[in-house]
């Protein structure tokens, strides 16, 4: 499968999966699937599968890296050596170093990190299979383990990408679009405060281009917001509303 | 980690946006005087140094030959590191490079592989076997604030300035000749970086302004005005309508600069 | 100026609650004139102060909650302890000795040591120290008896029951004496093992179904079965 394939668009205006322009993948999400973590969240985004897991408020260890007067969120985005076409080296590459950065800066908006001074929140990120928008993915599990853990947040942040491929702007890139297409911009966003807390691009695109991407990721992000509620809700479902105990 | 700056500080910067001003005098969307000059490392193929205001950043250039990425076995290979030098800032410390290098090489990278500022393929010497491999070192030596775009801007500088070594193919082996050629560019990418404080957006952000932004917003452009890389950073966020206004008021720096540095 | 959800609605994270005149109350947040909820919980109204009952959250120390915890670590002066919070809790020598702490002659480790239980009072914390806890009062104390069990701390009201009726069942079926921690931390003693394994079956389902209605006479019906079930094997 190493031929770049010639048109990622055909004439009925279907993609190489059988996708519209505008068309996301299928998501699918669970939450709360790790007994060990505070919290945890799984997720299938087309074929991507990606593992969640925040372990806190707690202790930081070392202690220096503490702040006196707030949380510290650290986050670790990791690909398994499996997860893609060519084994990947276990050791983190340049590559996962940055993206545990922006990941993390897309998620800190998010916590409420100045209830829980001196303490640290780790959020760990496994990519068990890649195929594209594996940072989108990923940000969407890591905001519900960090719900899950029962960290307060203003608000859940969700992420998806758009790009171009063959001259026309569409939504949520796989693997094969992402790499022969002519731009990819990621987006993670929290949809009740209309924040954008993450954005990238590479390739090349008309500034008219770029804000069409733009909006329709955050139209993708909507979306998938909505799952990613009910995943959370799912959780914790009441069976019935009653509840015996008076508020005491 | 960053050294500790005044609560009295961070409100003296806040009102100051809040009035259009900034400490040094500058207007919210004006760059620091800005130097450069080429050639100055003689043993690098290609060398540059940026001063941005009191942040400087020297780009050194190295061309070797080596083999091709199997994906593109036509295209030389540009990879592109940077070194957060200890004597620049008491908060750098040695070792590896860690996210902060890693994060700013790789925006630096980027800008100048999606613009397509070195013509890779003219650096192919045997198809498959064997190219040129452009190292471009990003080595920041004083910190005073916007590394992404002294840094940048170096880098463009220095590959301008860089020369590949001739060579001829004797009995299918590479043998280095006498003289030089120019790198084979088709591109200079401009990049800017915007700060955001309190919902204002400045530009070429310094020192203490970066401790007080919440977040920052860079994209690179080329001649065209087209974008070719984008990278939000720091713990704040931005709205739809602030990055519009953004890209908008970067793309006007972009052409400023481009004019000023007459790529 | 209205509220966006119905009575006990189960809310999510930046999920809008109310816009206007609204106090935001627990688990939730105000932005704007609006409230939003900060946790997932079930979401409630009452004299205009919006509050969210959290379904996960984690214990944060307050002065005045009895807690039991284990300690960690035999320290100079006093222990480290763990109270299942984002904070671990000292436990000064003065609290515990009756007399003077003199660091040369005393053995701390000789009165509490790494694995042992207390039951104790949070006597101080605020942002910038770790609780400090006490064990000066009756009641509280090294535990040298029975078995703990945790469970979320906003579990701990469903436990106790409507005026105590779920921990006095509980009390009754099994003999058990059980001590609540308000940090999700339960001791249960009892005359044997077994009836220590049955009062902590009972709590560990209160836990997984504490959302549900009827709650009470499920677990007292389960005890009874149980309690039937050790009685045939007996007699076998």
């Amino acid at each position: 499968m190493n031929e770049k394939p010639e048109k990622l668009i055909d004439k009925k205006g279907l993609r190489l999966d059988g996708r519209k322009v505008d068309e996301l993948r299928p998501v699918k999400i669970e939450v709360g699937i790790l007994s060990n973590a505070d919290g945890s969240a799984y997720i299938e985004h087309g074929k991507n599968k990606i593992l969640a897991a925040a372990f806190g408020p707690r202790e930081m260890h070392p202690k220096h890296l503490s702040q006196p007067d707030r949380m510290v969120l650290r986050c670790r985005y990791h690909m398994a050596p499996f997860s893609v076409g060519e084994r990947k080296s276990p050791a983190p590459s340049r590559r996962e170093i940055e993206l545990s950065k922006v990941i993390r800066e897309s998620l800190e908006p998010s916590v409420f990190l100045e209830y829980y001074p001196r303490t640290g929140v780790d959020v760990f990120i496994e990519v068990l299979q890649a195929d594209g928008g594996t940072r989108c993915a990923s940000i969407t599990a890591a905001a519900l383990a960090l719900a899950d853990a029962g960290i307060p947040m203003r608000d859940l942040v969700v992420a998806c990408a758009a790009g171009k491929i063959d001259d026309t702007v569409v939504l949520d890139l796989f693997d094969t679009e992402d790499k022969v297409g002519c731009a990819d911009v990621p987006v993670a966003f929290m949809p009740n405060l209309n924040a954008v807390t993450l954005l990238q691009m590479d390739g090349i695109l008309k500034p008219a281009e770029f804000e069409k991407a733009v909006n329709m990721a955050i139209e993708g992000c909507k979306k998938i917001y909505e799952i990613q509620k009910e995943a959370l809700k799912t959780k914790y479902m009441l069976i019935q509303a009653e509840e015996e105990v008076e508020e005491e | 980690m960053s050294s500790l700056i005044t609560r009295v500080r961070i409100r003296q910067i806040e009102q100051l946006v809040e009035k259009g001003k900034r400490l040094d005098a500058r207007g919210l969307v004006d760059y620091r005087e800005i130097k450069v000059e080429q050639g100055v490392i003689e043993k690098a193929e290609g060398s540059a140094r940026v001063l941005l205001g009191k942040t400087e950043v020297l780009v050194g250039v190295k061309v070797e030959t080596g083999t091709p990425f199997s994906d593109t076995p036509n295209n030389g290979v540009l990879t592109v590191n940077a070194e957060l030098v200890p004597l620049a800032s008491p908060n750098f410390e040695p070792g590896p490079p860690d996210e902060n290098s890693i994060e700013l090489a790789r925006i630096v990278d980027r800008g100048i592989r999606e613009s397509q500022a070195i013509d890779t393929e003219k650096l192919c010497i045997e198809a498959g076997k064997k190219v040129f491999v452009v190292f471009v070192d990003v080595y920041v030596l004083n910190h005073d604030g916007n590394l992404i775009d002294a840094s940048a801007l170096a880098a463009v500088a220095a590959l301008m300035n860089t020369k590949m070594p001739n060579y001829e193919i004797k009995d299918g082996e590479v043998v280095i000749k006498q003289g030089y050629t120019q790198l084979p560019m088709k591109s200079h990418p401009i990049t800017v970086t915007l700060g955001k404080i309190n919902n204002k957006l400045i530009v070429d952000p310094w020192l203490e302004e970066e401790q007080v932004m919440d977040s920052r917003l860079t994209m690179a452009f080329n001649e065209e005005g087209n974008i070719c890389a984008t990278q939000k950073g720091g713990s704040g966020y931005f709205t739809q309508q602030q990055i519009s206004e953004g890209m908008k008021l970067a793309q006007e720096k972009a052409a400023e600069l481009r004019k000023k540095m007459k790529w | 100026m209205p509220t966006y959800f119905e009575k006990k609605q189960l809310v999510t994270p930046g999920e809008l609650l109310a816009e206007g005149e609204y106090m935001a109350g627990s688990n939730t947040y105000a932005e704007n004139k609006k409230v939003y909820a900060s946790r997932i919980g079930l979401a409630n109204c009452d004299n205009k102060r919006v509050d969210v009952v959290a379904l996960r959250s984690f214990y944060f120390p307050k002065v005045g909650d009895m807690v039991i915890g284990t300690v960690i670590e035999v320290g100079f002066s006093g222990w480290t302890v763990d109270i299942k919070a984002p904070y671990t809790a000292l436990l000064r020598a003065s609290d515990v000795l009756s007399r003077p702490f003199k660091p040369q002659n005393d053995e701390l480790s000789q009165v509490l040591s790494g694995g042992d239980l207390i039951v104790a009072k949070i006597a101080s914390y605020d942002r910038t120290h770790d609780p400090q806890l006490t064990v000066g009062e009756p009641g509280l104390g090294k535990i040298t008896r029975g078995q703990i069990t945790k469970v979320t701390p906003s579990k701990i009201p469903r436990v106790i029951g409507r005026k105590g009726s779920m921990i006095s069942m509980i009390k009754q079926e099994t003999g058990c004496q059980i001590i609540l921690g308000l940090n999700g931390v339960i001791l249960v003693t009892g005359k044997s093992p077994d009836d220590e394994d049955l009062a902590m079956a009972a709590i560990q389902k209160i836990e997984s179904e504490s959302h549900t209605s009827g709650l009470t006479d499920r677990v007292t019906q389960f005890l009874k079965e149980e309690k039937a079930k050790v009685e045939e094997n007996k007699n076998e």
